[in-house]
């Protein structure tokens, strides 16, 4: 009987060990976890509800539970379809761009070569640039009384007169984009340089000892072993230059005449200015909805990479 | 024998050419700006397009020190920055070692979470935020951006520190705990010190991010008390337009921490942007 009920506190320890094995891990998480709910998914989840609602700041009569009326408003507001379209251009030429310099700058850097350490560290430095600064510093340089560049695209012919491309509707979105590409070309850069790294040497040497040239190397060996990574990058970064505002709003503030006006930069325009937190959050969750489709067909996309492997 | 090395020969030329061209690409929007913030205002139009002046003056960087407000947002951005990178550090440090040693029930779905909130567009909560912030005392306040910018970045750097701790061998803490120690005794006097290194590059990643952050701090702050360089420099921007001397110095002052911060981080930009693959 005695030994019986010694099993008591044995088990109890058993029990009490087993479940502090099964929290560990949660202890450890927790902070990152909560934080993550209480700040973002929290507020995520009432800015949707706010699409729903009529919400304007400094206005008390505001408030009230509208259903989809912002949607309607959506539909028929063409500053909207103007800005999607932008929205679309803005991150298909932005990536295209940064990919390609990305690449070749990475082929360049996986070679070795005398100062290749000092140079990588210069041509990666515009990563570290914060973004609303790279974001002014291009609008000086497109600025005519003091950059360069209107003068240089005189000189080659590409402008009569030494003009502002950011005032110029026409040409406005290129401003952005080329602070864009310029600031992310190093993280191409590094990303593929990692990928070229991983790839066997043993593979080209058995190419070149077959006769296989360099242009034939690359397009049967580098391209198709970066391939994986080349297209989960693309489609990733493509999410990430469309959500982001901030260049827009440091170099044109959407305009001149709405022309680089994206949907992250409407957003908040419509918070920040017109203080009308419910417009604002009814086209961020038309924008979420967008991304989130994207997002599925990206997922479905890797599972296909995946079994055709 | 001789075509091939001339071949070789112009293959490098052209290789250099290409490297040069990069560097100087990568380089000349910087030292524009440098170039403009130590020309002296009665040189800047008449000299044009010169790649140096022919007089060079601090007067801009005098000028910005002492009249105007500079020096209160560079130390507000620097608070910022700071409290956040350390915040974030030990919150991502914690998340990581659970990534890294345990393989647990519900792995898969903080990841999964993490992974989806690099993805959601940040403006969406720009609005909800203030709303929840405005009551508490949580806008027009450094801490209120602290908690934010630490929020946003601990996803990535939880994959970043996951990274560090995966390289270091289990053995080690189990052998340890063999003898006796309990896991967090483990964790503080062997693993953490191996992960050091890790820890500073993590510490650089995020004070990098944090200095940048630009649209929540319009946003939430608009006293100069809690404003921080970016705003700052915005705001001096759209209120002083023509002043290119005082905007491009106050430009370079504060491209100065990140790029201390850079050079220290430089080794492990791999890791973190492979980490961050879906972020900046």
């Amino acid at each position: 009987m005695a030994a019986v009920t010694d099993f008591g506190p044995v088990a109890a320890t058993m029990r009490r060990r087993r479940f502090n094995l099964a929290a560990e891990p949660w202890i450890y998480a927790s902070p990152a976890l909560i934080l993550i709910l209480t700040i973002l998914m929290v507020p995520l989840g009432i800015g949707i509800s706010y699409a729903f609602r009529n919400l304007v700041l400094l206005d008390p009569f505001s408030g009230e539970f509208i259903g989809l009326k912002h949607f309607v408003e959506i539909w028929q507001d063409g500053n909207f379809w103007n800005a999607l379209s932008n929205t679309i251009e803005w991150t298909l030429v932005s990536v295209l761009f940064q990919f390609v310099f990305g690449l070749i700058l990475a082929l360049l850097l996986t070679q070795p070569f005398p100062g290749r350490w000092l140079v990588q560290a210069l041509v990666f430095l515009p990563w570290a640039v914060p973004t609303f600064l790279s974001g002014l510093n291009w609008a000086w340089l497109f600025n005519p009384a003091v950059g360069p560049l209107p003068h240089w695209f005189v000189n080659f012919g590409l402008m009569t007169t030494p003009d502002n491309i950011l005032s110029n509707p026409a040409t406005a979105l290129w401003g952005p984009i080329a602070a864009n590409v310029w600031w992310g070309i190093p993280f191409y850069a590094i990303t593929l340089l990692a990928a070229l790294q991983s790839i066997p040497a043993d593979v080209y040497e058995a190419a070149q000892i077959d006769g296989a040239g360099p242009v034939t190397r690359f397009w049967s060996i580098t391209l198709p072993f970066l391939a994986p990574t080349i297209a989960i990058t693309l489609l990733l970064r493509a999410i990430w230059i469309a959500n982001s505002a901030d260049l827009i709003v440091v170099m044109t503030r959407g305009g001149p005449a709405d022309s680089t006006q994206i949907l992250a930069s409407y957003i908040f325009a419509q918070a920040f200015q017109r203080l009308d937190f419910g417009y604002a959050s009814a086209i961020a969750t038309v924008l979420l909805v967008i991304l989130l489709v994207y997002a599925a067909a990206v997922i479905a996309l890797r599972q296909l990479i995946i079994r055709a492997h | 024998m001789r075509p091939l090395t001339l071949r070789r020969t112009g293959y490098w030329t052209f290789h250099y050419l290409l490297v040069a061209i990069y560097v100087a690409v990568a380089l000349f929007p910087l030292f524009w700006m440098l170039k403009v913030s130590v020309t002296p205002n009665d040189l800047l139009y008449t000299e044009g397009v010169r790649f140096w002046p022919s007089r060079t003056t601090f007067a801009h960087y005098t000028s910005v020190i002492r009249n105007t407000e500079f020096p209160l947002f560079f130390l507000n951005s620097c608070i910022v920055s700071a409290l956040t990178s350390i915040f974030t550090t030990l919150v991502a440090a914690a998340a990581g070692y659970a990534f890294s040693r345990f393989a647990f029930h519900g792995k898969f779905w903080i990841v999964g979470l993490m992974l989806v909130t690099q993805m959601f567009p940040l403006v969406m909560i720009i609005a909800p935020i203030f709303r929840l912030f405005a009551p508490i005392g949580l806008t027009n306040s450094l801490f209120g951006l602290v908690i934010i910018y630490t929020t946003f970045n601990v996803p990535f750097a939880s994959f970043l520190m996951q990274t560090f701790f995966d390289a270091i061998p289990k053995e080690l803490e189990e052998a340890a705990m063999i003898d006796g120690a309990s896991r967090f005794v483990a964790l503080r006097q062997i693993v953490l010190p191996l992960t050091l290194p890790g820890i500073a590059a993590t510490l650089g990643f995020v004070f990098t991010a944090a200095w940048g952050e630009l649209l929540f701090a319009l946003m939430l702050n608009s006293t100069s008390r809690a404003t921080t360089f970016p705003v700052g420099l915005l705001s001096f921007v759209s209120k002083f337009s023509v002043d290119f001397g005082q905007m491009t110095a106050a430009g370079i002052l504060a491209l100065l921490p990140v790029c201390v911060f850079f050079f220290l981080i430089q080794r492990h930009l791999v890791q973190g942007l492979t980490a961050g693959a879906v972020k900046g």
